[in-house]
This record gives C-alpha cells, structure tokens and sequence, in this order.
C-alpha cells in the first residue's frame, strides 16, 4: 500500500507545530517522543505502521478548534483517533501529520431516558453507553465485536454494525445528532434529541465519514429498551448452500431475527476449539438465529425456523434454554477473530456485503481461490444482511505470504462487487481497501465523492490518503466540464 | 412565465437536459408528479423537468427485502406491488393529497425520498432515509453517479444516499432508486388512552414508548383532531385521546396490549379502548395523511424532544387552531390561524431552548417567499450547506431557492 509522498515543508515545520500544540494543549496533552508515540503506530489493521509527527489529546472543543485551526493555516495532516480498533487503517497516521486522539473525551454527559436518548463524548466506548443505561433495561443497539475498545465516535466515523444491526440498524440509524469541529475551526451542531435533523442529511454524511470530514467532540444516540426475551437457535447444515438457503427462507417468510449468523466448518472448528461454545463439529455450515420480543412471539416465531431448517435438511438444531446457554451461543461466534487468531499467524479479516441470494456461489468461488492461492479462508458472516467476514490465513514470516493474503482479499472484495455487492459492509475503505474504490465506482463519482469532501474540508488536512486512490486538488475537481448532448455514456447504472 | 414541461423517459435524456441547462445556465424547477410542488419555499426556475416518465419497477426481490424503480414511479404502483407479496415501505410514507389538493397515491417514489416523507412508524423503524440503499441520479453538474447500492450494510465512500434523500432536488435529479422494503405485520391493534389533559397523555406515550412492548405508532388527538376521524369510536370525545399501535403476530400483538394497558392503567385516572386491525388501519392512515387536520389552513410541523413537546403544551394549545402530536410527542403539527401563517419567529423562537427545528409544510405562496420555510441555520452550517450545495450544483441551477434563498 503506497501512501501519498512525506511533504517536506510540514516536516520542517515540526518543532514549531509541536510548540504550537503544546500552547493549545499544556502538559501532556501533546506527545513527540518516539517511545510513547508508539502505542498510536497503528490501529487493528496492523501490518501498517507509522509514526506520526506528533500526538495530541484534546480535553475540550475549544482545544480541537484550535489544532484543527492551527493545522489548516498550517496545511499540516491530521488524523482523527478513537479507540484505534479500525480493521481498514483508518486511524493509522500518517508520518508527515498529527494523530488527534480523543481518549479523553471519555465522560457520558447525559442520559435522557423520557427521551430515549444519551448524550456521550465521543471517546467513550460503545459498550460504556449500555452500561450506563442498563439498570434501567435499556441497551444501545449496534453492538460491534470490538465493544469494548472501540469509541462512539469510532462508531460514527466508520458507521459500524454488529449482530443486531438486522434487526435494529446500523449506527447511523440510531444515531440523533453530533456536535463537531469543521477544519477552519467552526463549531457545528448536526440534529440533537429529536427525529430527523433539518436542512441537508449532513449527519447521514458524517457517518461512515472515516475522519475525512471534521471531529466529533458530541454524540447523541438512541437508545432502546432491552426485549423481554431473547432465544438463540443453533442450527448445523451439511453445505453452505443448504445454510444459505435458511436464511433466504427465514427472510422471505416475513421473520426479522435480532441476529442471523453464519459460520463454516474451519470457523465453527477455531471457534469450539477456542471457547466450547457447544458447536456441532460434523456440519459444514452453522447458523445461529437469534429471535427477540415477548416470549408468545419469541416461541412462535423459534418454530417457524426451525420448520424452515428442517426443510433444508438441518442436521442439527438446538435452542437456548437458558440465559447462560443463550450467551454460550454468541461467545463462540463473538470469539471468532481470536479464535482463528490462534490457528493461525497471522489473518487478514474481509468485509464484503453481498445479496443474499449469493450467497453459495460466492463461498464455491472463494473455495477455489483458497485453493489458488495456496492459503486458507474461514468465514464467519453477518448472514441475515449479507455481510461477509473471510479470514484469510497467512504467516507474515513467510516471505510474500502477506502480499499473497492481500491480492487474495482483494479478489474476494472484486467478486462482491461483481455480483451485485460492496466492498466494504462495516469496516471502512481506510487505506486497505483505497486502491479497490475504482472497482465499484467510475471516475465521476470518485470526484464527486471527492468535491463533497471539498466542502467540508477545503485545505484536505483529514486523513488524506484514505479512501480515495488519487488525491486531486479542490479547484481542479470544482472545474465544470460540461458537454451537450451525446456524451459517451459513462457506465451505466449497474443496478 | 411557464413553458411546456421537460419529460426525459430516460436516464440518458435526463441527463442531456441537464447539462444542456447547465451550458444555458437556465434554471430548473425538477419536480415527480408535481405533488408536493407547495411544499418549500417557491421555485422560480426558467424550465420545469418532471420525473413522471422515469417509470417502471425494475428490480423486486421480496427475499432479499429490495425493490428498484424509476423515480417516476406512482406510489400507488409501488404500494401495490409490495402487497401483492405481504410486504411494504416500513416508514410509512405520507400522502400529503389532501393538505395539497391531489388525488392519493399519485405522488412518486423519487418525491417520497427527496421529501424524505415518513409516517407514524418512523419513530420505530427510522425515516425514509432509512431505507434508501441506492441512487442514480444526474447532478447539477450534467454528470451522471450512483450512490449506494442494492444491500443494507454498505459503507463505501460517503453515504450519498442520505445526503440526496431530503434535499428537495436540490443537489441532483434522481433517475432511480433501490431501497428496503419489509414484510408487513401479520396484524396490528390500538389502545386508545383517555385522560384530562395533555401532559398526563403526552406523559402515556413516553412511559410507552419506553416499555418493551415495540409500539409502532404514539399519537395524542385532541378533540378537534378526533371528531374527523372515520372511526366511530374515536368521535366520541369525552376527553382527550391518545392512541398507540401494536403490530406483529396475532398471539404477540394479543398478549402486548394487555401488558401495555396494565402498565398504563398502574397510573389511575386513565380510560381504555381498542381498535381492531380494520379500524387501526384507518386511524393511522389518516393520522400519517394528515387528515385530522383542517385541510384548509397553514400548516407548521415541529420536531423536538418528545418530553419538549409537554412543557409546550400550553403555548401549542393557545397558539394553534387546530395541532396534532406524533412521534410521542417529537412532531407536532400545528395548524395556523390563516394571519398567523407568517409567525415563524414566534415558533421558532418558543424551540430554540429546547432543540428541535420546524417547518412551514402549507401556506399562500406570498407566506412562502417571504419567511423561511425550513429551520434557518447558524452561520457555519449554513456556509456548509451552501458549500456542499455547490458541490453538486455549482451554477444553482437546480430548484432554486427551494429550502434556502441562498440554496
Ligand atoms: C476484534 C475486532 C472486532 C471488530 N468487530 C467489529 C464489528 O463487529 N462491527 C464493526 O462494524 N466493526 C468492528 N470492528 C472494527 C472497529 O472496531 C470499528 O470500526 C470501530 O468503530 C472503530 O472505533 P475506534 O474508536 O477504535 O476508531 P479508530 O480506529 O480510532 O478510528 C476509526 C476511524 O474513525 C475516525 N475517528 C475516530 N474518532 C473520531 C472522531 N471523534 N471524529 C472524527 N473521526 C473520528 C478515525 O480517523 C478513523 O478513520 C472490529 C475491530 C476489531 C479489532
């Protein structure tokens, strides 16, 4: 992966930006020794390390104001930080840059419950929202693996999902409103504790932003009461196909589940092996179908699948019976990184969302490039929204493995977008998969991509060198080029 | 000053128009069926496109929960369509028909989004934003892009989908749209909740929306509201109402009304009712229709916090002719004394402590150009706004003055 060339000037600049910082935030706030800047070398995408030029961490808006101020009149890069738990490289810095980590926005501001709502910083981790609400019965939805570490405003940069998002979206449906800071400076409000912000959906932009459009310093997200019950059914299939298919039954039979999950036979195998999790380890496929509500419908709805399951010739079906079982269900699958982390070196984690319906043809082809490329894939998959999960086994020691897993997941994304998907469900573009963006959209829509960013973003000192392959200057993308009539078509609409 | 209306059937034609007004520098007043044409503030643009022929339903899937169609699609094709296999839009579009004077149904699927119109279950399932996957459309610039895609979790590049939905034409002319659709509720039910007044109504709502019982609509119908309804049970306005839906499977929906009247009834001095599955259909049809409304007078819409809307309730009450809550209490429709139709100062200034924006949805077209029909922005946003309009449209050829004078 190439990244955009060091610029010279701001490298000179670097004592006198350190300074600066150090003016705006005092004490420790402001870190340029090469030890302690470390522990920001990377994120979870951590083949990729570099040293920034310095490290800074606000405590308040009016210290992001000023840095992003100072770096905008200086045109010295900056990137945005939360808990560093990016799967794409979207905070990993950049060695001509600052890294602007937010750990010490970290206080939950308010918790709203007449309207259904808190109020975070946006260093507060996704987890610690939940937490703060659950001696009432309520939970904030989307709920990455990563839950622990990763921060709200993490979330909101990369518009992440987890196992429930089937049922009860993404982070940008449950998201009500942000305070951020644009690069000159200005502080903006996006929507708040009500429904539907005015004016443009900036808020909808923001999200899944990848810290290319300003800094969150305040999140409002929504936040639901916890189901009365919930019950997960385990389901073991002897092919991916006739897995796959359950799930395009379970949909098409009007049956929203709070999590549909599938896994194949190498990620059941890491899983069980890693937390006994009570897996079946003579299927090809499982499924783990999580239904939620009161428990008249919760019943009703379990046997409904599990009909459906046997229809598909399921080998196995098994239904929590408890709480602790339930649970047990999940931790198998929530373990799944680790677990194939201990089978293996080194893994590359994909992130592919396809239609459903592909589902058995995508998993034959990456069958053969598996066996193409000489490394193997477990495949764990947010099944019920078509969102695919390959971990790609390599070692790092062995010479070219790495460029081997690399060309591999690429091939695997390529084939997403080829059947009608994307190249990205929840992880971000970051720099991992920049270079693919061509794939899936022509040179007008990069720019127009582009020209947005502009708007927000004029000088580009956000996190340049994610996301977009080439970088164009603002006033070259504004140009109009306009022609009348019988252009040639650029390609036409795919779907 | 109007011409014949420009009518591209095409994604190609339609992007020929546009570039060719974008080389005149002639504006463009874009519009679907025209529908919504008094809603925002009036275009006065040089040309008028309509997406009426942009037609046709070209991608259902109900397995995989996604529809694709031209943007001139008439909702009452798409509604049609759906039902015939158990499914529909979960965000409930409005039908503004009746505050507009147009026939139901008419309005287009590309008018839904760009008007990013919601109905009762919003607060539920999300706005129609929501449930936009994916756009083509032509920008002010002449060119033509895709957003999104046909699958619900995507996050390559900016998610243009939500930027185009609600920008009222705006930014570009959407072509075409792919978007979620949803089984519909094997049945659904109301509780009607009477009491004395307001905040003890308002105070209902939020207690249940707060519950586990998944409540798919929460309104509170004043009296004036509830005399229009076609449901017998509802004109009988002892006290004030309050209605709230349940949906789902029969033995489901059965079990969570009971629960929710005991939970409300735990208060005292509340009155129960319930609507079946037939009548509940045609109270929220006509509360998301805006037909317990005056047709007639000018018509603001305020989102807020629903516990807001209680510490308002009095100013609403004195300074409404006629107002409606939905959302809990997170939209308020006020209908407007015809000289008050213009007190955008007054009613925005009574939101500003509180957060939340409001809207002029009907007025005389003089009312219209004279205030600010959506929420006015602090300066930095509304430099934003403007910058990210140019973005897509730098020459403003695009409806105009349709939200913002400078927009
Ligand atoms: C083991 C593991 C499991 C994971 N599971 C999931 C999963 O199930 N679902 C999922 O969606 N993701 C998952 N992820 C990915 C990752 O956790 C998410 O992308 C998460 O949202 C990143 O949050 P963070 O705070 O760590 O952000 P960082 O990695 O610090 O930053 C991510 C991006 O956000 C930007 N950013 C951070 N804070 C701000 C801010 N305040 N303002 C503006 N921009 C900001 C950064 O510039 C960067 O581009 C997983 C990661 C790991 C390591």
């Amino acid at each position: 992966m190439e990244m955009p060339a060091l610029d010279r000037d701001s490298l000179a600049k670097r004592d006198r930006i350190v300074a600066a910082l150090r003016a705006i935030v005092p004490g420790e706030g402001v870190i340029a020794n090469v030890t302690e800047m470390r522990a920001y070398e990377c994120d979870a995408l951590s083949a990729y390390r570099t040293l920034p030029m310095a490290v800074v961490l606000p405590a308040s808006v009016q210290q992001v104001s000023a840095i992003l101020k100072l770096c905008n009149d200086e045109k010295i890069k900056v990137v945005p930080r939360g808990g560093g738990t990016s799967l794409s490289g979207g905070s990993l810095p950049l060695g001509d840059g600052i890294v602007l980590g937010m750990g010490k926005f970290n206080k939950i501001l308010d918790v709203d419950f007449q309207n259904r709502c808190v109020v975070v910083q946006p260093g507060v981790t996704n987890l610690a929202i939940t937490r703060a609400v659950e001696h009432e019965g309520f939970y904030y939805a989307p709920d990455p693996s990563s839950q622990i570490a990763c921060s709200i405003g993490g979330n909101v940069a990369e518009n992440s999902g987890g196992v429930h998002c089937l049922k009860y979206g993404l982070t940008t449906n449950n998201l009500l409103g942000v305070e951020m800071v644009l690069p000159d400076g200005s502080v903006i409000r996006l929507g708040g504790r009500h429904l539907d912000a005015d004016g443009y959906d900036l808020l909808g932009v923001m999200t899944g932003s990848e810290g290319l459009l300003g800094v969150v310093t305040e999140v409002t997200v929504r936040i639901l009461k916890k189901p009365d019950t919930a019950r997960a059914v385990l389901m073991g299939f002897p092919s991916n196909e006739t897995g796959g298919d359950t799930v395009a039954s379970i949909i098409a039979a009007g049956i929203i589940p709070g999590g549909l999950e599938m896994m194949d036979r190498p990620a059941i195998h890491a899983a069980e092996d890693f937390c006994k999790a009570g897996y079946p380890r003579d299927v090809e496929a499982l499924l783990i179908c999580e239904l939620d509500g009161t428990a008249q419908e919760v019943d009703h709805l379990i046997d409904i699948v599990a009909a459906i399951a046997r229809q598909h010739h399921a080998s196995f079906i098994k239904v929590s019976e408890s709480e602790e079982e339930r649970t047990r269900f999940w931790a198998g699958r929530k373990a799944a990184f680790p677990a194939v982390g201990r089978i293996s070196p080194d893994y590359l984690c994909m992130d592919g969302t396809i239609p459903r319906s592909q589902l058995a043809h995508v998993l034959k082809r990456m069958e053969e490039m598996s066996a193409h490329y000489g490394l193997r894939v477990a495949n764990v998959f947010h099944a019920g929204d078509g969102n695919l999960h390959p971990l790609i086994l390599f070692d790092a020691n062995v010479p070219d493995e790495l460029r081997k897993a690399e060309d591999f997941g690429a091939d695997i994304l390529k084939l997403c977008v080829e059947v009608g998907g994307v190249l990205t469900g929840e992880h971000g573009v970051g720099v991992e998969k920049r270079d693919l963006m061509p794939s899936m959209f022509n040179e007008n829509e990069l720019a127009q991509q582009q020209r947005l960013k502009c708007a927000f973003d004029p000088v580009q000192i956000l996190n340049p060198g994610k996301v977009f392959p080439k970088l164009h200057r603002c006033a070259e993308l504004g140009r109009l080029h306009v022609q009348r009539g019988a252009l040639p078509f650029p390609d036409l609409p795919r779907f | 000053m109007e011409q014949s209306i420009l009518e591209p059937a095409t994604l190609e034609e339609t992007r020929d128009l546009v570039a060719e007004a974008v080389l005149d520098g002639k504006t463009l007043e874009i519009m679907g069926a025209g529908s919504k044409r008094g809603l925002g503030r009036p275009v006065r643009a040089e040309r008028v496109l309509s997406t009426r022929r942009l037609e046709g339903v070209d991608l259902y899937e109900p397995a995989e929960l996604v529809m694709s169609a031209g943007v001139g699609t008439p909702m009452a094709t798409i509604q049609a369509t759906l039902a015939e296999r158990g499914q529909e839009l979960a965000f409930e579009p409005a039908d503004y028909g009746v505050i507009f004077d147009h026939e139901p149904g008419v309005q287009t699927i590309g008018g839904v989004f760009a008007a990013n119109l919601s109905g009762p279950r919003r607060l539920k399932v999300g706005a129609a934003r929501d449930h936009l996957l994916g756009v083509t459309c032509v920008t002010g610039r002449g060119e033509v892009i895709r957003a999104g895609g046909r699958v619900v979790k995507n996050v390559t590049g900016y998610d243009l989908c939500k930027l185009l939905a609600g920008s009222h034409g705006t930014l570009a002319v959407m072509t075409r749209v792919i978007f979620k659709v949803l089984p519909r509720a094997e049945t659904s039910a109301t509780l009607l909740v009477r009491g004395a007044d307001e905040q003890r109504l308002l105070a209902a709502l939020r207690l249940a929306m707060n519950s586990s019982f998944e409540v798919s609509g929460a309104a509170l119908l004043p009296i004036l509201a509830a005399g229009r309804s076609k449901v017998a049970m509802l004109r009988k306005p002892v006290r004030l109402q309050a209605a709230l839906r349940l949906e789902g499977p029969p033995p489901s929906v059965a079990h969570r009304i009971d629960a929710l009247q005991q939970l409300l009834a735990e208060d005292g001095g509340l009155g129960f009712e319930r609507l079946d599955a037939n009548d509940t259909a045609t109270l929220w049809a006509e509360i998301r229709d805006l037909k317990l409304l005056s047709p007639a007078l000018p018509l603001w819409r305020l989102s807020m916090p629903p516990s807001v809307a209680a510490t308002l309730s009095e100013w609403i009450g004195q300074m409404s002719a006629e107002h409606l809550y939905d959302w809990s209490g997170g939209l308020v429709w006020l209908a407007l004394k015809p000289a008050w139709a213009g007190e955008a100062d007054l009613i925005r200034r009574a939101l500003a402590d509180h957060g939340g924006h409001a809207t002029l949805i009907r007025a005389a077209y003089e009312v219209r150009e004279r205030v600010p029909v959506f929420e006015p922005q602090p300066l930095a946003l509304a430099a934003l706004t403007r910058r990210v309009k140019e973005s897509f449209d730098p020459k403003h050829i695009l409806n105009p003055g349709r939200m913002y004078a400078e927009v």
